[in-house]
């Protein structure tokens, strides 16, 4: 029972995590949380047919179709979010300003929100694929009667949610004055760190070259799979012993996005005075 | 990010030549061999054949790799090039019995 919910908290502390942050992030645009329940149905719902497809999915490109599957997702989410923080860069003064008399921003908001659907869902179907597999591979082997099962996985959903929340929670009392700054920090480190997953799976399946491997080892000090390091990884993309390409992928979509940001920044600013 | 797909792109330029080959067959929720040799510094692609009807994780923090394998299929995995030393892997959904090492020389 306490395997099933150690593994199951692992899987969903990943997704509670970005979901907790890109809630947070986007506390004043109107109509997200509908936005944000529809991307958890369709990650849910993408969740079993990817579990289902496991097999195709994965003898497809030569038996490497699962690392360019997580490697596409991530790299479609990794876009999603620096479209999110730039989209942010330019509107969120204004949304927090007068949150509720939105008129043009609310136009503009709906592909912000599509694009909060589609981080939400990729971060639920990336999470939750694996968790169904894994369940069924012990409902499967019934090592375990089905009540154990039940009771570890809802035990291991309950305490990433919970951690999800207490982010989310956390977040929102951060004063106003700084708060687009951290949470546009926050997405800005995870959409980094996805990256560097991202490059993670294309060195797993030979694609790009590894450059340095590890870069570092820290295993030993800080283990990724400790509850700080698995908090680490899934915030700012820590790795225990990274290769120098995850390094270059990292920084590489740091600068990028930041550079977006900035650029709308500006000019916006200039036009308001 | 838009590197990350004009590298997409590029990966047929980075198909290298023959890579060391090994095997290991899942069964019974065990590894078969669960102890490996391979050669260090070089880059080894590793084939992982799950002969059970369950799904496996191959998982390794030494190796930093974490793989799922689908019941009654396989999966290559690429690894190294590694430091000389031992590497031990394992699967995730059934630690208890699906042990083994790599071991690089």
């Amino acid at each position: 029972m306490f395997g099933t919910a150690v593994i199951v908290f692992r899987e969903v502390l990943e997704a509670a995590i970005i979901i907790g942050i890109v809630a947070a992030a986007t506390r004043d645009v109107p109509g997200r949380s509908r936005w944000i329940v529809g991307g958890l149905l369709l990650g849910l719902i993408g969740s079993a047919l990817v579990a289902a497809s496991t097999r195709q999915i994965s003898e497809f490109a030569d038996g490497l179709g699962q690392e360019l599957f997580n490697a596409i997702i991530l790299g479609v989410a990794v876009l999603m979010l620096a479209w999110h923080n730039i989209w942010m860069a330019s509107h969120g003064q204004q949304l927090a300003a007068n949150a509720r008399k939105v008129g043009t921003a609310i136009r503009e908001g709906v592909s912000e929100l599509s694009v909060l659907l589609a981080v939400v869902g990729i971060a639920v179907l990336r999470e939750g694929s694996e968790t169904v597999l894994f369940l069924y591979g012990i409902a499967t082997s019934d090592q375990v009667g089905a009540s154990a099962l039940l009771l570890g996985g809802a035990v291991g959903v309950a305490a990433g949610v919970a951690v999800g929340y207490t982010l989310y929670k956390g977040l929102l009392r951060i004063p106003m004055r700084w708060f687009f700054s951290a949470t546009s920090v926050l997405v800005l480190l995870l959409a980094a760190g996805m990256a560097s997953q991202a490059a993670h799976y294309l060195i797993q399946a030979d694609l790009i070259p590894s450059l340095i491997t590890p870069l570092w080892d820290t295993s030993s000090v800080l283990p990724e799979k400790s509850i700080p390091g698995m908090l680490l990884h899934n915030l700012v993309g820590y790795d225990a012993s990274p290769a120098a390409m995850q390094l270059v992928f990292y920084i590489v979509t740091l600068v990028a996005i930041w550079s977006g940001m900035k650029l709308v920044n500006q000019p916006k600013k200039l036009r308001e005075i | 990010m838009k590197h990350f797909f004009t590298l997409i792109l590029l990966l047929p330029l980075l198909a290298f030549a023959a890579d060391e080959e090994r095997v290991i067959q899942i069964k019974n929720h065990r590894f078969e061999p669960s102890e490996l040799t391979v050669p260090a510094g070089k880059k080894i692609k590793l084939v992982v054949e799950n002969k059970d009807a369950t799904p496996e994780e191959f998982e390794s923090h030494e190796l930093n790799r974490e793989k799922v394998i689908a019941g009654n299929s396989k999966a290559t995995i690429f690894i190294g090039p590694l430091a000389p030393g031992n590497y031990p892997f394992f699967g995730e959904f059934n630690e208890a019995t699906a042990k083994g090492v790599i071991i690089a020389k």
